[in-house]
């Protein structure tokens, strides 16, 4: 054992001797690297850091912090109900409008891929659009107003299926769905102009090989040669969307209020919204950060994994 | 060298206009699969044509019951009145247009060298670090910046930025989608390019400017993009608190708020905020999507 372990220490003190070797040699690249680094490292992987620490401690910015244990997270999920509706519609519109969005991006980028190339940067536009329209999406209040000049409300009436004007954006039942479909319309993002190109660059060749070997119908072409090619393009794509997906606020909060009618609208984001922002609970808003963050790294995880085994 | 490389990329743009139809497709499921598209392109398209068609409706219209799709007697009024709204604001309409410009210009500037400087080095040399480095950066893609907020005001409080242009400048120079795309598409330069550039004597930093730089066009454009996008987008209402800091879409979407009598100029800002990402996206979609190209994550 003894003798496992100095032999171990010394393979690491040579890798490390040539490491730092290497390192010295490439000094240029340390400069090139440096301005990104420190300005992500402060922005991006310290606030991580600190998140986590203040997660631990009471802390209003005007006092120093005190340290609490564990009691922020015990509060959240043992007495905290909102939060736990937040929970709640946070996983439902991430299950629902991830997916789904993830599998319209894929599907239209396939769709429109075989189209001649003019009617296809068109197309491109069109679907990708609503993703960058700012904040187009608050048109969606107008055609969901609860009175009767809503144009849902006024369509529903003039064919009959209601008598009375429905509150679409102010009674709970419907709220969720309604976010959801503005969100499915706005899920065309990043991923769906990563998929349009690497379906573009998937070699020709790949594809007459497969009529070769008796590839019948487009299905089969999908799956045992486009999906395999698309591989990375699909992990980033994943990344994004659940990225997006977890971190919906704007739209619920443009939609349903904020606060919104019972919290039924409430997600994890716009919960720490509240403690940060109106309540000044910094340690507890960074518990609230914190779980979100775990959330979505370990659901990227997992998704990625999932996702290595696509077409093999 | 660099022109090789231009003609490849230019052939794959020059395809034919009308493809070959594949063998092994089906004309029904074409038909179908194009009906489908048709449709689903009116439903993706309908709110932002109802955006665009309501903004340019008479006030009465606006009102009318039963209410009406598209407008019956479209005017421009919607956008004079917000104008005229604009300037008679205590802030001129100049300055918020001023900060966001502004933000926008150094933001995405500095964004653009310091992550194609990182970039580059990621992309072409091998040094302890870079790889893990990367994969951090690509970490950082998985979550959303909400989650970050609370600490990151902190930060800017220390450094005592709150309440500056810099609060929202500083941090999107490290947007890690930038670094990622960059690196991504400059992996596919042809290393013997800056290999023929060093023996001619280039030092590092020459190679960088003069031989990378101009070859990754394709992709400044669309860290431009995405970068112009989200700092036009940024409301800066959480870091910025004085008014003539404010940004434009900050300035316009409070116009928003007046209430009824303002609905008529409600929908001209939805438009005049959506109208400058989607015209700079159509005119760099074919730039961009060259870019996507590579944008892949590996293991």
């Amino acid at each position: 054992m003894k003798e496992f372990f100095s032999k171990y220490i010394a393979l690491r003190k040579h890798n490390m001797q040539v490491a730092w070797k290497k390192a010295k040699r490439s000094k240029n690249c340390y400069l090139f690297l440096l301005p990104f680094a420190i300005l992500f490292a402060m922005f991006y992987i310290f606030p991580v850091v600190a998140s986590i620490y203040f997660s631990f401690t009471y802390y209003n910015i005007l006092e120093p912090p005190r340290f609490l244990g564990f009691s922020n997270y015990i509060n959240l999920i043992l007495q905290d109900d909102v939060f736990l509706i937040g929970l709640k519609n946070t996983l439902i519109i991430a299950i629902v409008t991830g997916p789904l969005g993830y599998i319209m991006s894929f599907l239209f980028a396939w769709l429109i891929n075989e189209l001649p190339r003019m009617v296809r940067s068109v197309a491109v536009i069109i679907f990708y659009a609503p993703s960058i329209a700012g904040t187009c999406y608050t048109i969606f209040s107008i055609f969901f107003r609860g009175d009767a000049y809503g144009y849902v409300n006024a369509f529903l009436q003039n064919i009959g299926v209601i008598d009375t004007p429905i509150l679409w954006l102010i009674n709970p039942a419907y709220m969720l769905p309604i976010c959801m479909i503005v969100i499915l319309w706005m899920s065309l993002g990043t991923g769906f102009l990563s998929f349009v190109a690497g379906l573009q660059g998937i070699d020709g060749s790949q594809y007459e090989a497969g009529y070769m070997d008796g590839i019948k119908n487009r299905w089969q072409e999908l799956w045992y040669i486009t999906l395999p090619n698309m591989k990375p393009m699909l992990l980033f794509g994943a990344v994004m969307t659940i990225t997006q997906s977890f971190g919906v606020c704007d739209v619920t909060m443009a939609l349903c209020g904020y606060p919104s009618t019972d919290y039924a609208a409430r997600t994890i984001v716009t919960h720490l919204f509240d403690y940060g922002y109106s309540r000044f609970e910094m340690g507890y808003a960074c518990a609230i950060a914190t779980i979100l963050f775990l959330l979505m790294i370990l659901c990227n995880k997992a998704i990625q994994s999932l996702l290595r085994r696509v077409g093999t | 060298m660099s022109k090789k490389k231009k003609v490849e990329v230019e052939k794959e743009y020059k395809k034919p206009m009308i493809k070959r139809r594949k063998p092994n497709r089906s004309i029904g499921g074409d038909v179908l699969l194009y009906i489908f598209l048709i449709l689903m392109a009116y439903i993706m398209a309908f709110p932002i044509i109802f955006a665009v068609s309501n903004a340019l409706k008479p006030l009465d219209e606006l009102f009318r019951f039963p209410p009406r799709i598209f407008a019956q007697h479209p005017t421009l009024d919607n956008f004079s009145d917000l104008f005229i709204t604009m300037g008679k604001s205590w802030v001129s309409f100049s300055r918020y247009l001023f900060n966001t410009v502004f933000i926008t210009f150094v933001g995405t500037a500095g964004h653009l060298i310091v992550a194609s400087m990182a970039s580059f080095v990621l992309a072409k040399y091998e040094f302890p670090g870079g790889k893990g480095f990367f994969k951090l950066a690509t970490t950082a893609l998985m979550f959303t910046g909400w989650a970050t907020q609370i600490p990151n005001y902190l930060i800017l409080n220390w450094l005592g930025w709150i309440d500056t242009y810099w609060a929202i400048i500083i941090p999107a120079f490290a947007a890690p989608i930038g670094l990622f795309l960059m690196k991504q598409f400059m992996e596919g330069l042809p290393t013997s390019l800056i290999e023929a550039a060093k023996i001619d004597g280039a030092s590092e930093w020459r190679v960088f400017s003069q031989i990378v730089m101009p070859n990754v066009k394709p992709a400044w454009m669309t860290l431009i993009i995405f970068s112009v996008q989200r700092l036009w987008n940024d409301r800066a209402a959480t870091y910025i608190y004085s008014e003539e800091k404010k940004t434009l879409v900050y300035a316009l979407n409070q116009i928003g708020l007046g209430g009824i009598a303002r609905t008529g100029q409600q929908a001209a800002v939805l438009v005049v905020v959506m109208i400058v990402p989607i015209v700079i996206f159509v005119f760099s979609e074919s730039q961009i999507l060259e870019t996507m190209a590579s944008s892949g994550l590996k293991d």
